[in-house]
């Protein structure tokens, strides 16, 4: 850490360097420079260090793991076991099984959490007393631990919870609410307006800060042509926030594909794996099941989806704008 | 009755002529703001009314408003049993242990690195820097599986009695919730996007006066830093606080666990729902004083942490 004094200690073994006749540069300068080179790696090396350690090599462990019969505790080291693993992951039901309930989740969650968001953004983004009120309050879900809401609606979902009473009040005792997490029709949409209620102020942040770079000026000389409410929206708003937009996209995806706690939490991927996701089949195998190198071949799968989705949606809002 | 229906047709009416019609007025926006927020706030207002109240009666209200109001009987014998039930306090004290060293740690690490990338001429940093960046695109769920695995071949010293000893493996340590996430990426990227906004003339300035680089960052640079470093701390005090999937698999004894596995300890047996609602008040109501003290950098960083896609 000490950069200054290290350095300073050191030069005394450089001189014997002979210096080279075609350097011009005054020895001094020469000094100094090695001195800036070696106080600069002294302050990157340990955070590079740490990356190393604990993102580049799981990262590359994922790729070798997944070949080998690792398993988390274990006598024997892990030996080679070629596609073992993946012909494996490609003939679990509960493989495909997951794969389908987190599009499912996905296909979903991203247009409704991103739609509610910017509903939030724009009426937040009005300059009027109280407003900033509101933004604080839609964003308290935010900062509320995953693990937190999930107990928290675990409760609000019970047959005899807070959402079926509400229910009942509201149509006069007409309607029952189902048992919502022990349904497989209603499970997953629980989950999804779980999701949706926690995250949508992560995103009304990021769409008020798009919306803030609208100049005011177009607004303004739509004003003077007359236009109303919807097509300013249309022809002003939306297009303004076409960078905004990819973003939104590829963070709610991201966020959606790797959904976990809730599942830990409120359903364990039942009821009948109806609620079962990719992550949650990798904790279960690398953990419960102490076989990382079957989870390391699903990690792996899911890496590439990441990456294949993410690449796609980036393609597609990039041609547009 | 006609003076608010004169101003509401004053607001129509100012609505079309405004100068800046970002601004959604008027009733509908106003119904609009109102029934989020009930949607938002109510939940958790629920959470922490019925952390109050005894079991029984949370069944009861929940048919009314009352559900939402701190009525009845209302006593702190929930959060009093949370911790006879749960070792609470020491998952507190875990967790606050973890994410304060985290966060101190994280801050001062990247910021070094950030300083070195910004200022200073060091070979290769270009591709250092874009090696870093390139690390955001991974997410942190498929890394965690490989790392469990990594972190228990890892060495570690070992201090029984007056003797050091090398063993293997991080699981169930406090080592392992915190060293692996203090160098971020996306706080080292922070930090050089905002140790490039300070002019460099300070620094060479200071250089001709003799200061040592380290002076420079500790004395010039990360004074003028407040804001890189408010965003930095509440993006790692968020997922150290909120950890769950990561304490889950590599901590088994009860007396290094954060507070996020304690929701565990009330499944076992009888639910008891009021002890759930103290305790999840509990957890909670420090992230929220936090967020509530300190605003502005907490939706500042949240807003930067959205680049990061």
């Amino acid at each position: 850490m000490n950069s200054s004094s290290a350095p300073a200690a050191l030069p005394a073994t450089t001189p014997a360097v002979p210096s080279k006749p075609s350097a011009q540069k005054p020895r001094q300068l020469r000094k100094y420079h090695r001195r800036e080179q070696r106080a600069g790696w002294a302050m990157l090396g340990p955070a590079l260090l740490l990356l190393l350690l604990f993102v580049f090599v799981p990262a590359m462990l994922a790729f070798g793991l997944a070949f080998t019969n690792a398993r988390l505790i274990s006598p024997n080291p892990p030996t080679f076991a070629g596609l073992d693993n993946f012909v494996r992951l490609f003939a679990d039901e509960g493989f495909y099984r997951s794969l389908l309930n987190v599009a499912y989740f996905a296909v979903i969650v991203v247009p409704l959490q991103a739609g509610v968001a910017l509903i939030m953004a724009l009426l937040v983004n009005a300059k009027v007393r109280g407003v900033n009120f509101f933004r604080t309050v839609y964003f308290l879900p935010v900062v509320t631990s995953m693990v937190v809401v999930s107990l928290l609606w675990l409760f609000i979902y019970r047959q005899d919870g807070l959402l079926n009473e509400i229910i009942t009040k509201l149509t006069f005792g007409a309607v029952h609410g189902p048992d919502w997490l022990n349904n497989t029709a209603t499970a997953m949409p629980a989950i999804i307006l779980m999701s949706v209620w926690q995250g949508a102020g992560f995103h009304m942040i990021i769409w008020l800060s798009g919306l803030q770079t609208i100049s005011a000026e177009l607004y303004e000389a739509a004003d003077i042509d007359g236009v109303g409410r919807w097509q300013r929206f249309r022809y002003i708003t939306w297009p303004g926030l076409s960078s905004t937009r990819s973003l939104i996209l590829i963070t709610i995806t991201i966020q959606a594909l790797s959904l976990f706690t809730q599942i830990n939490v409120m359903t364990q991927g039942g009821p009948l794996d109806s609620t079962t996701t990719i992550v949650y089949q990798a904790v279960r195998a690398g953990f419960k099941q102490q076989e990382t190198s079957y989870a390391s071949a699903i990690s792996l799968v899911f890496f590439a989806l990441v990456l294949i989705i993410s690449g796609v949606q980036r393609y597609l809002t990039r041609e547009k704008s | 009755m006609a003076t608010t229906l004169e101003r509401t047709s004053r607001r129509a009416g100012a609505r079309s002529t405004s100068p800046n019609p970002r601004r959604l007025r008027g009733i509908g926006g106003w119904i609009g703001r109102i029934l989020l927020g009930i949607v938002f706030a109510f939940p958790l207002l629920f959470m922490f009314v019925s952390s109050l109240k005894p079991d029984q009666q949370i069944f009861g209200d929940l048919s009314s408003i009352a559900a939402f109001l701190p009525v009845g009987n209302l006593s702190f014998d929930n959060y009093g049993a949370v911790f006879d039930r749960v070792p609470a306090a020491r998952f507190l004290i875990n967790s606050i242990g973890i994410s304060a060293v985290t966060v101190i740690l994280g801050v001062l690490i990247n910021s070094l690195a950030a300083f070195a990338l910004s200022r200073m001429r060091v070979r290769g940093k270009g591709i250092i820097l874009t090696l870093i960046i390139a690390t955001l695109i991974v997410p942190f769920e498929t890394l965690a599986l490989p790392l469990v695995w990594w972190v228990n071949q890892l060495p570690t010293l070992e201090l029984d009695g007056f003797n050091l000893s090398l063993t293997t493996g991080w699981l169930d340590t406090y080592q392992v919730q915190i060293i692996p996430f203090v160098a971020n990426a996306f706080s080292i990227y922070l930090f050089h996007q905002y140790f490039d906004s300070i002019p460099k003339e300070l620094d060479e300035a200071a250089r001709v006066d003799g200061a040592s680089w380290f002076k420079i960052y500790r004395k010039i640079v990360m004074p003028l830093s407040g804001p890189a470093i408010a965003t930095v701390s509440i993006l790692t005090f968020l997922p150290a606080w909120n950890s769950y999937l990561w304490p889950l698999m590599v901590v088994q004894s009860e007396e290094l666990r954060p507070v996020m596995i304690g929701v565990q300890y009330f499944f076992q047996l009888n639910v008891s729902w009021g002890q759930v609602m103290a305790y999840s008040s509990m957890i909670t109501l420090p992230v929220v004083a936090l967020f509530i003290a300190f605003q502005r950098s907490f939706v500042n960083s949240i807003a930067s942490s959205g680049v990061k896609g």
